[in-house]
């Protein structure tokens, strides 16, 4: 595999990982708890799938499809996305949980691709990361307000992220060729995404007053990567490129 | 014709006719009784006037912040926001509104009436230093 490779499988995951989450969590929108709430998420889902756009884009400079023919003309084993992301919405602090612990991971990868050797790259990421700073707060706001709130709220959080956690781990399955990107200083490879993701996360679920699973349970859920999902990533694409579908050309 | 057609429509809230929640749920009710209201002050630019723009409810002042971000700050140029509880505001009431008719004769207190722009423009193209003569 060599840099270019290397590279799009890079952007190809990212890309992904955001489109999905971002459909998933749209699913909320006119359902969310509150009118504020309902919008701040449906906002911070539209901003993921606008990043996603921007990524695909980059891929597209790299002699991929355009944008609209990644994102609505492939199968799930086509898909680059962790399983953690195409997970149903669940209960909202499952989807609250998700988005605590995948928004952290993608603003820490944001983050380093600022400084990212392939220049495009580092522009898209500086572009977005205000948004994913902000998806960040959000998501440790409302954490600290369950984890803290009454015995209820904690309970249906702790038992979220008792969930969600292997999932969440799978998020930094190993790509393939991260040698030559650490080497060319384009990323800084998963295990050290995940290092830092876990010196962040840890502090803040303990002051929210939620507990990490116990080592020894730390089994991460990999496939996604390779385009080995969950039955719920088929169902999820079929509704997202419903309209794709009957009519490429729609403009909407 | 098609049954869906048919049905009666309870509700356009979409967390009663989708997440099949029963309309009036008290739970639900009771649940809002940890909010309140928060007055929303937004700021275009350091240095300019924070302006009220509204309200979002929210049942603390760090939520509130992030629902002010997302409703009155995701399609304008923002510098900072602030929230304010609705129940610090203090107002003036309405039916003692006639305090702030001024009689037409007093019209000298009217910035508009006093007409100074053509001396300060012509003291601008001249440069002049302040203490000089206009």
């Amino acid at each position: 595999m060599n840099s270019i490779d290397a590279l799009k499988e890079l952007l190809y995951k990212t890309a992904d990982d955001q489109l999905i989450i971002g459909h998933r969590n749209s699913e909320w929108t006119g359902l969310g708890p509150i009118l504020e709430e309902d919008i701040a998420f449906s906002s911070m889902a539209q901003d993921k799938v606008g990043q996603s756009e921007h990524l695909y884009n980059l891929l597209h400079q790299l002699g991929e499809a355009d944008a609209d023919t990644v994102a609505f003309t492939r199968n799930a084993s086509q898909f680059h996305s962790s399983k953690f992301v195409e997970l149903p919405i669940g209960d909202y602090s499952f989807s609250l949980i998700r988005h605590f612990l995948f928004d952290f991971a993608e603003y820490l990868r944001f983050e380093s691709l600022r400084g990212s050797a392939y220049e495009p790259l580092a522009q898209v990421a500086n572009k977005f990361f205000g948004e994913i700073k902000y998806h960040t707060m959000h998501a440790n706001t409302w954490l600290d307000q369950l984890g803290n709130g009454n015995e209820e709220s904690h309970s249906k959080m702790q038992d979220s992220l008792n969930y969600a956690w292997n999932y969440a781990l799978g998020i930094f399955e190993p790509g393939p060729a991260e040698k030559i990107l650490i080497d060319e200083n384009i990323f800084i490879g998963e295990e050290n995404l995940r290092k830092r993701w876990l010196d962040v996360i840890a502090p803040l679920i303990q002051n929210s007053g939620l507990s990490l699973p116990s080592n020894d349970e730390w089994k991460p859920i990999y496939g996604g990567r390779n385009g080995r999902h969950t039955e719920h990533l088929q169902p999820l694409l079929e509704e997202m490129t419903e309209v794709y579908s009957i009519d490429p050309s729609a403009d909407w | 014709m098609d049954k869906k057609i048919n049905q009666t429509i309870e509700s356009i809230d979409p967390r009663i006719t989708r997440a099949k929640i029963q309309s009036g749920n008290k739970a639900d009710m009771e649940g809002l009784a940890h909010f309140q209201t928060f007055e929303v002050f937004h700021q275009n630019k350091r240095g300019a006037q924070h302006k009220h723009v509204g309200i979002v409810h929210a049942p603390n002042p760090d939520m509130a912040l992030l629902y002010a971000k997302e409703q009155y700050a995701r399609r304008e140029v923002t510098a900072n926001i602030w929230v304010v509880p609705s129940s610090c505001i203090s107002a003036t009431e309405y039916s003692d509104d006639d305090i702030f008719t001024t009689a037409p004769e007093k019209l000298y207190r009217n910035p508009a009436n006093y007409k100074v722009m053509d001396r300060i423009n012509a003291f601008k193209e001249r440069g002049s230093k302040p203490t000089d003569k206009v």
